[in-house]
């Protein structure tokens, strides 16, 4: 349960959500708490590799919220599937400086959305990280848990 | 010197006087409890001479380091003529390199302020004013982060932007700041808290915002980063030393020919190079480092190595090492044999029969696959059982002290000797635990050293020391008897202590020497 920091602002995202909408491609499932929501992501146009798939987004905020980054992961489940990348892994857990290192309290959740959103956009090859089932099988169930390296600037 | 280009690492400050001369150093005010007890001891020794593969460095308190990081901003501020602050957050970013810092802001000082995270010169708030600038004409403001709302006149004292103009609620920055500190140890590095913006968020404001618990923490960070960030300074590894060692003369690309062993003023001794709590000489930090992994990649088939129990090879019954001599003799059978090679003692004392050599030729008819392999793992198992043997050694030191003290006590009450009379066993002692020390690394050494005549050399020097160790370890376990019996102990130990001492050194300087001499090599 977010608490203090996190509420009025969280409240106030979620206010913004339901007047001004959201991005193209990009939307809000649900949000069954105020410290949990789902959103639902699809890459638009026919460049893409992801066309006609659609990913649900997972973003859990911690109480100290937007101090400190959310824990965004991709739903792994009977419905849902991680899209195929080189920084998503099977399970969900996502590699991007945007949610560790380069996390700034300006973001929000909508700004995640579209940063993985064009993530998924400029990628052209399928593929799952190097190490994935080595990573998957002694991942934390928090991604940010994991020290990550970040090798590619971009995301 | 570096005409390559190649970055040297000095980091000097200018009152030094270049390291340190062992004779003027205890007479000065930094002298050790080491020295100060060496002063009290029988045998007032020389100050050793320096070796060319010694160092020179000296023992600092954490206020003599904060006088220095003072001094050293202090001289950029005047240099450079900007705020302390702002020297400061310079030289933490050029991580103390006041040379290349004057360098590259005489070069061009807009991008050396801005890549150290600063306001350009033109801001006013860079050069005339360490505090963020007030908010020229202040309006209603919404807090970006808590979405709090702050009136026209609130905005003027609870909101602040660093010289980027990224303007934030106290209570955010605050809390931000905090957990920055706290929770991740920053202190040097924390930037704005706009996405993207790398502006440094500097001590002033940050002392303003947080409570001067925090704030004390801050600036103990901002001291510890100074030693780590400074390649010529390393805390002393030892638990409860707050000591830090200054040493300029064993910078990383030295250390394929150095080292860098250095005694810290709690007592202890330590790698200069790699932070190694002890000394590994005469190894070089990389092999120490590769040692290391490989033991802890191997334990698991090297750990009955490890076991403190044998059985005697005549009557088999257990026997326990409880001291640090592998001249052991069973009490059942009274059999004598070697603790390393279980072989008969006998042959160690007539002609030392190898036990610190490993012999290639054993295994090498066979030529498969499976048989090399053994091989190779005999072979780094021949290696490692000895220095984990030394290791174990080491771990017995106190029990080897205390039982010493004991026949001290005993042979001053029974062959009426005075305190300085008995001093020569404790003496012994510390040599052989010394010599042990350098013994354990030796067998790293051997392991990844290549076969030549070089490396015969070596394992000759390493057998005579370990020979001349066990034969004074193997005197100073002896119970103590009549007075003339006790009057021959110490003849026997003074000689054999001056023996070991000897060896020692040999072994010590001709592999020292050999590093700056090229002479070795390692297959890695
Ligand atoms: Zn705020
Ligand atoms: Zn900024
Ligand atoms: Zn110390
Ligand atoms: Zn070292």
């Amino acid at each position: 349960m977010a608490t203090g920091l996190a509420t009025k602002r969280l409240m106030k995202e979620l206010a913004e959500i339901k007047t001004k909408g959201t991005p193209p491609g990009i939307v809000l499932l649900n949000a069954v708490a105020l410290d949990q929501w789902v959103f639902l992501i699809s890459v638009l146009g026919d460049e893409t590799i992801y066309a006609g798939e659609t990913f649900a987004l997972r973003l859990k905020f911690p109480n100290r919220y937007p101090i400190d980054s959310p824990e965004v992961t991709f739903l792994a489940d009977a419905e849902y599937i991680p899209p195929l990348h080189p920084h998503v892994y099977s399970n969900g857990h996502i590699c991007a400086s945007i949610l560790g290192a380069e996390w700034s309290p300006v973001l929000n959740a909508v700004a995640v959305c579209i940063t993985m959103q064009s993530m998924l956009a400029s990628n052209k090859k399928k593929e799952r990280p190097e190490g994935n089932d080595r990573y998957v099988r002694s991942a934390p169930s928090n991604p940010k848990l994991t020290r990550w390296q970040y090798d590619d600037d971009t995301v | 010197m570096s005409s390559d280009g190649e970055e040297e690492f000095e980091f000097e400050f200018e009152d030094d006087d270049e390291g340190f001369d062992p004779e003027a150093d205890s007479a000065g005010e930094s002298i050790s409890d080491a020295e100060a007890f060496d002063i009290m001891s029988p045998t007032l020794e020389e100050p050793p001479e320096k070796k060319p593969y010694d160092v020179n460095y000296r023992v600092r308190t954490m206020q003599e380091i904060m006088d220095m990081q003072t001094k050293e901003v202090k001289k950029v501020q005047s240099l450079l003529e900007v705020p302390a602050d702002t020297a400061a957050t310079l030289l933490r970013y050029y991580a103390w390199n006041s040379e290349k810092l004057q360098e590259q802001f005489w070069n061009d000082p807009t991008a050396a302020l801005v890549s150290a995270g600063l306001s350009p010169p033109s801001s006013p708030s860079t050069s005339t004013q360490p505090l963020p600038s007030p908010l020229a004409s202040p309006r209603p403001f919404e807090c970006p982060i808590c979405c709090m709302d702050y009136t026209k006149e609130q905005t003027a004292t609870q909101t602040l932007a660093l010289g980027c103009g990224h303007r934030f609620c106290r209570g955010c920055w605050t809390e931000y700041v905090v957990g920055k500190i706290t929770t991740e140890g920053e202190s040097g590095r924390i930037q704005c808290m706009e996405s993207g913006c790398s502006r440094i968020v500097r001590a002033e404001p940050i002392d303003e915002l947080v409570t001067s618990d925090v704030s004390k923490k801050y600036h103990n960070l901002l001291n510890q980063a100074f030693v780590s960030d400074a390649p010529s300074l390393r805390w002393c590894p030892h638990p409860g030393c707050e000591h830090i060692i200054e040493c300029s003369q064993a910078p990383q690309k030295m250390l394929n020919q150095l080292v860098p062993t250095v005694t810290c003023r709690c007592g202890n001794d330590l790698c200069f190079g790699c932070g190694y709590p002890a000394s590994h000489r005469p190894v070089i930090c990389r092999i120490v480092k590769l040692w290391e992994k490989k033991c802890a990649d191997d334990s698991e088939t090297a750990n009955w190595l490890q076991a403190n129990t044998k059985e005697c090879t005549k009557c088999q019954s257990t026997i326990e090492k409880n001291g640090g001599c592998n001249h052991m003799t069973c009490k059942k059978c009274k059999w004598e044999f070697c603790w390393v090679c279980m072989g008969p003692w006998s042959e160690h004392g007539t002609a030392w029969y190898q036990c610190n050599r490993f012999d290639e030729k054993s295994g090498s008819d066979n030529r498969d696959h499976q048989a090399k392999s053994r091989q190779s793992l005999e072979r780094y198992l021949h290696y490692f059982n000895r220095w984990a043997n030394h290791e174990h050694s080491a771990k017995l030191d106190a029990d080897f002290y205390k039982s010493t003290q004991k026949k001290m006590e005993q042979m001053q009450s029974s062959a009426n000797m005075s305190w300085i009379e008995v001093q020569f066993a404790k003496q012994a002692v510390d040599t052989v635990i010394a010599a042990r020390i350098t013994l354990k690394w030796s067998y790293c050494m051997a392991f990844y050293l290549k076969r030549n005549n070089m490396t015969e050399l070596f394992e000759d020097n390493q057998r005579d020391l370990e020979r001349a160790v066990e034969t004074l370890g193997y005197s100073l376990e002896q119970n103590i008897g009549d007075v003339g019996a006790i009057a021959k102990l110490r003849q026997e130990v003074t000689n054999q202590s001056a023996y070991v001492q000897k060896r020692h050194d040999i072994l010590m300087d001709d592999t020292l020497r050999g590093y700056l001499e090229h002479r070795w090599e390692f297959t890695v």
